[in-house]
């Protein structure tokens, strides 16, 4: 990006319509994506200069253990329920999971679920690293995942969504391919980075669960609703892509799963959808369209 | 602009948790547990009964539900205490009219100002819990550990002297504790707590000096968060119970394995005219599901012995 300019210049500037129309896979209108957020929230994490882990003193009960409910209960529960579907997982990762708790990382491995670094822990941030710092939380992703899993992570979406002007420069000089966190579009794009080739992998924050359920206040059954609206009219558009971005802490909730469950069987049960993962819709992407 | 070094040191990060309060573990692999009842699913009524001074205390934070004009609050004063006085009284007729016992988070000073309500719900059969002295005794790290342990005491006693019994559970004000409180409670001799939310059934806690069980009681489920919190209707509040108790009981069917569903309700929320038929209605129709029973945290927590 343009460190310190009003226009970070980001990306050129494409407006809706008049674009041709991407192509996905057998006639496919939509990629979908489901993105679960597998997450390690440290119970006493050091400060960040920039940005407080917690809202309360330490121990935050309330917030680490419902953080930690997902990993005990609701990964399994959501997970199943996307297996029972056809849904893989792309999985937005803290990768010390792979230290902390590899049985929940193995599990989504062999559901053939794709990983991308989402950092090391969520309650440590980017904010104010150096370059040397960052290349090493970079590194250390990359090592990391391909330890635990043998696959080599393409995207990246900031560590609680914490930058600095360097990150995208600097992922797509490792070789990534995608980066989660634009949001100007719901269609991949180019990113302008300093070497390489780094796309916007359309993610969402506004239907996201953490969205759902605490920005826009929604029941299960309305944030079920808004995600079968947000699908019915990309698929009619088409050439677009839906992600469906989740935490097992929320969504895996005894009162949410079923009507999420729903939403799963109306889009595999739609037709128009190519139901997929992150990595193979960037991968799709970055052969059919020129840089 | 860089960090300190130490911000890229991860001393923890190795297998298992990053303390040692419990072990992972995965719901869905845990030896089963059995109820009273014998039932698959265990409804949890958690009451939260509490008073709030019209001088409220902010250290080491003000409670939800306090004080919020300045002095003298009469808006919020009274209204909470008229979940007290009216729609406890709603609630305790709905859990006989279902025949459901349930346990009480009460502070202590309920049972200091109003002894007659501690007399009515003993004698309905239903649990007290430990819930702090009164609105302003919340716990953060931060709290002098002697405060806190005399904190702890003085709620224990006023239940006691009123009850006739040492309470067995403890719930602390928005499940808010400090890194001393679970040793402070299992020292003050507490079978169990019911603040951390990250488990679907009791387990054990390692304080450091003994465990204490730690009877999960979701905040998610719970009224304040429902309705208090995202704004939705006592009817949906219903309809998202009913949902919850129907994938709770789907699971504990298809594992041959016991659940819990907590339902932590509170007076001045559900107790309202235009709501308390909304959990009645939901009270009568658990209490006509075939595979649930109602149950106190302290016959859920017993359950892992």
């Amino acid at each position: 990006m343009r460190e310190g300019e009003k226009d970070p210049g980001l990306y050129d500037f494409r407006p809706y319509r008049g674009r041709p129309k991407l192509a996905w896979p057998d006639g496919k209108q939509v990629a979908v994506w489901v993105s679960p957020n597998i997450e390690f929230y440290e119970l006493d994490p050091p400060a960040n200069p920039h940005r407080k882990s917690w809202p309360r003193p330490h121990p935050d009960v309330v917030g680490y253990s419902h953080r930690d409910y997902g990993n005990r209960v609701g990964h399994w529960r959501l997970a199943e329920a996307m297996s029972r579907h056809g849904f893989p997982g792309s999985v937005s990762l803290s990768v010390a999971m792979c230290q902390h708790l590899p049985e929940v990382v193995a599990d989504a491995a062999a559901r053939g679920w794709e990983f991308f670094s989402h950092g090391i822990y969520n309650t440590r941030y980017s904010y104010g690293m150096d370059e040397a710092q960052e290349r090493a939380l970079i590194e250390d992703s990359i090592r990391t995942v391909r330890e635990a899993t043998g696959q080599t992570i393409k995207g990246w979406l900031a560590p609680a969504l914490t930058h600095t002007p360097r990150t995208l420069d600097l992922i797509a000089e490792y070789g990534l391919s995608y980066t989660c966190d634009l949001y100007h579009d719901d269609q991949p794009g180019e990113v302008h980075v300093k070497s390489g080739r780094l796309i916007s992998m359309p993610y969402s924050l506004e239907v996201n669960d953490h969205y759902g359920f605490f920005v826009y206040n929604m029941s299960p059954r309305d944030y079920a609703d808004t995600l079968i609206r947000q699908y019915q009219r990309l698929a009619d558009e088409g050439g677009t892509v839906m992600c469906i971005p989740l935490h097992a802490y929320l969504i895996g909730q005894p009162h949410r799963i079923g009507p999420f469950e729903e939403v799963l069987r109306h889009i595999a049960a739609d037709g128009r959808a190519w139901i997929t993962r992150s990595g193979d819709i960037a991968d799709h992407y970055m052969q059919q369209v020129a840089a | 602009m860089s960090l300190d070094p130490a911000y890229l040191d991860y001393p923890l990060r190795k297998r298992g948790m990053d303390h040692g309060y419990y072990p992972y573990s995965n719901l869905f692999e845990r030896p089963p547990l059995a109820w009273p009842s014998g039932k698959a699913v265990a409804v949890a009524i958690v009451v939260n009964l509490e008073w709030f001074p019209i001088l409220p205390a902010d250290k080491p934070f003000r409670a939800p539900g306090h004080m919020v004009t300045p002095y003298p609050d009469y808006r919020h004063y009274t209204a909470r205490e008229y979940g007290t006085r009216v729609g406890f009284y709603r609630m305790l007729d709905a859990f006989a009219k279902v025949g459901a016992r349930v346990s009480v988070a009460a502070n202590g000073a309920i049972a200091e100002r109003y002894p007659q309500i501690i007399a009515d719900i003993l004698a309905d059969g239903h649990e007290i819990v430990a819930h702090s002295t009164d609105m302003n005794g919340t716990i953060a790290s931060g709290l002098p550990e002697d405060e806190e342990r005399a904190l702890i005491a003085a709620a224990l006693d006023a239940l006691e002297r009123v009850t006739g019994m040492r309470p067995r559970g403890w719930m602390s004000i928005a499940r808010s504790q400090s890194f001393n409180t679970p040793r402070l409670l299992a020292e003050a001799g507490l079978a169990y707590m019911a603040d951390w939310v990250n488990d679907e059934l009791p387990y054990r806690f390692e304080t450091g000096a003994g465990a204490i069980v730690n009877v999960p009681v979701n905040h998610e489920l719970s009224d304040r968060q429902i309705v208090t919190v995202q704004q939705q209707s006592a009817d949906s509040y219903v309809e998202q119970m009913m949902d919850a108790y129907a994938l709770i009981k789907s699971e504990a069917s298809a594992l041959g394995a016991s659940r819990m569903l907590p339902l932590n309700v509170t007076p001045y929320v559900m107790g309202l005219p235009y709501r308390i038929g909304a959990l009645e209605r939901l009270l009568g129709w658990l209490a006509n599901q075939d595979d649930a029973a109602f149950h106190s945290l302290s016959e859920i927590g017993a359950a892992l012995r």
